[in-house]
């Protein structure tokens, strides 16, 4: 057991610091300067992240990891080590071992040598498994649409099952200061750390299931503590230095949302009830490895100054399957935009529109999709915007095609620049240049028997 | 009875799962929970989203948070890098559902005035 629970109150501080790959990056820092906590958790990995890493390490063996993760280590490693503060993240992507090299050498650097311990966790990439499980009855396929994995095996980037707590939690009782994964649910970086300090039994569902709610609030950084909050956004104090979320929790799983008062942002049952609902299925099935959580259960009481408490919650066992998470190569893609003026935007835009569709047909090229959406008018609300009025003052015509041929998006890439000179009058905004090509990623959800993961799975603990 | 937007009774969030948009609605005020149970149906979703909606509309309802969670299948183009959309992880969903009308009585609808709304006279100020 760790000194958390010994520091007197017997509750457990964990600071959520990031949200994906991509997010604030002063947010940790702030999280660890501007108060006590026990534990960071950082979350770097979305659905996509893992074969965009998994093309870095194809290119790159050292690559292939959340490489933020290193130089903010780097920085805050001396008072995560002074105070104690665990460090619990899936940095690790599809490289857990090199990010651990790395995040070893920045240790050295910032003094640390000898001072802290690293737990690394792997067995969650499937990829160099995969011909040996659909060989031997696994046949890995899609949870939404039923096909066989065998239908696109070679395109296939990257496969990961999603791991829960228990690694994280071996590697936290075997005494390591920052632990490292790769494919680890979001939510078990926040409750693995509840779990070890109170001692859970791996059958405790309600309490597990009170950290997956915990988790869960956590995983998306801001987005409980005031970001993206839609009620009342303008009185949302302070948000250019937020304060992510902390879960302050007890033994019994009880916990309460806060910040630190100092920093920005606002801990209120509407900007907790939001997250809850993010992302979410179905609330009586919030599936993880570990338990199954029922977000019906959840009581929520406002106990002011941006403290929310969580109780009440229900969890069953959870299922004898793990999902896996598999990306897959499925074509090409590309976005075009320019920016017609005041008078008739709309009309223009779509003109233009029109000339460019038969300008790709006559020259035969063949795509799966063409979208075309007028930006400032129906991009995001789609026809429930209404009709376009006449006077828009401006308006970007956004085309974006997808093919799997990728010379005809390498050649539609082309045909945006000529229709300022050919097409209708008062465009502009092409400065950015030719449109990019970009590789899209399927995403292909499975499920495996979780019998033939968890042999695999390994804690490694390496010293600074 | 006066018709208001839903916005007036309803914060929510939106967000992707593949090819599934959800949208959880969260009324501001318990009282209002029963009229959105009656008339914010999955069948009247579907309606309101016509044909940006490919698949079936699902509802879930969270009596303990006063909302309801809708999922809407084949919302998003296909989703995750695959979709075409300038939303394909459904981030805006939200307010595209809480455009929907309800019917109120004229107490609730003088009660929900401006709300949703930013106030005037606020964000007026520059960057």
């Amino acid at each position: 057991m760790s000194g958390a629970v010994a520091g007197g109150s017997g509750l457990v501080r964990i600071a959520s610091g990031q949200g994906f790959w991509g997010d604030d990056l002063e947010a940790p820092v702030r999280q660890v300067e501007a108060g006590p906590i026990d534990y960071l958790m950082l979350d770097y990995l979305a659905e996509v992240t893992m074969s965009i890493m998994q093309k870095q390490h194809s290119r790159d063996a050292r690559a292939g990891y959340a490489r933020d993760f290193v130089p903010l280590m780097e920085r805050i490693f001396p008072a995560c080590a002074n105070r104690r503060i665990r460090v619990v993240t899936n940095a690790g992507g599809v490289n857990p071992a090199e990010c651990a090299r790395a995040l070893a050498a920045a240790g050295r650097r910032a003094g640390m040598a000898g001072r802290a311990r690293i737990g690394v966790v792997t067995g969650d990439d499937l990829m160099g498994r995969l011909d040996g499980l659909l060989a031997t009855g696994h046949p890995l396929s899609n949870m939404d649409t039923g096909e066989p994995l065998e239908s696109v095996r070679d395109e296939v980037l990257s496969a990961n099952v999603y791991l829960g707590a228990r690694p994280i939690v071996r590697a936290l009782r075997g005494g390591a200061l920052v632990v490292l994964t790769g494919r680890s649910t979001d939510t078990a970086l926040t409750y693995a750390p509840m779990a070890h300090e109170f001692g859970w039994p791996w059958d405790a569902w309600d309490r597990l299931a009170a950290g997956v709610v915990a988790g869960h609030i956590n995983e998306c950084g801001a987005q409980a503590s005031g970001g993206n909050c839609l009620a009342e956004w303008w009185a949302i104090p302070d948000l250019t230095e937020v304060g992510f979320p902390i879960v302050e929790a007890g033994p019994d799983g009880t916990f309460v949302v806060t910040k630190h008062p100092e920093l920005g942002g606002a801990v209120t049952l509407r900007t907790v009830k939001e997250q809850i609902l993010y992302e979410m299925g179905d609330p009586r099935t919030y599936i993880t490895p570990d338990v199954t959580a029922d977000f019906t259960t959840i009581r929520l009481s406002d106990q002011g100054n941006d403290r929310v408490a969580v109780d009440g919650i229900r969890g069953t066992p959870p299922t004898s399957s793990l999902k896996v998470s598999i990306a897959y190569s499925a074509g090409y893609k590309a976005v075009g935009t320019l920016v017609y003026a005041w008078p008739d935007a709309a009309a223009k835009a779509r003109a233009a529109a029109g000339i460019l569709r038969r300008r790709l047909d006559r020259l035969g090229l063949e795509f799966d999709r063409v979208r075309v959406e007028l930006v400032g008018w129906d991009s995001t609300h789609g026809k429930l915007a209404g009709p376009v009025p006449g006077d828009l003052p401006e308006v970007q015509l956004r085309v974006a095609v997808r093919s799997g041929d990728r010379h005809a998006v390498e050649r539609f890439a082309r045909e945006i620049a000529p229709l300022v000179l050919t097409g209708p009058p008062s465009v502009t905004g092409f400065a950015g240049g030719r449109p990019r090509v970009q590789e899209v990623v399927g995403y292909w959800p499975a499920l495996i028997d979780r019998s033939v993961v968890e042999p695999h799975i390994c804690v490694d603990l390496v010293e600074v | 009875m006066p018709r208001v937007e839903l916005l007036r009774l309803a914060h929510a969030r939106s967000g992707d799962k593949g090819d599934t948009a959800n949208v959880g609605v969260i009324a501001y005020e318990e009282e209002d929970y029963p009229l959105i149970l009656e008339q914010v149906t999955a069948a009247r979703v579907k309606r309101h989203f016509g044909d940006m909606v490919k698949g079936p509309v699902e509802r879930f309802r969270l009596d303990n948070l006063h909302a309801v969670n809708f999922l809407l299948h084949g919302a998003l183009d296909g989703g995750g890098t695959v979709s075409l959309m300038t939303d394909a992880q459904g981030k805006v969903f939200s307010t595209a559902l809480l455009r929907m009308e309800v019917e109120v009585s004229d107490a609730v609808a003088r009660r929900v005035r401006g709300r949703g709304r930013i106030p005037p006279n606020r964000g007026r100020r520059g960057p």
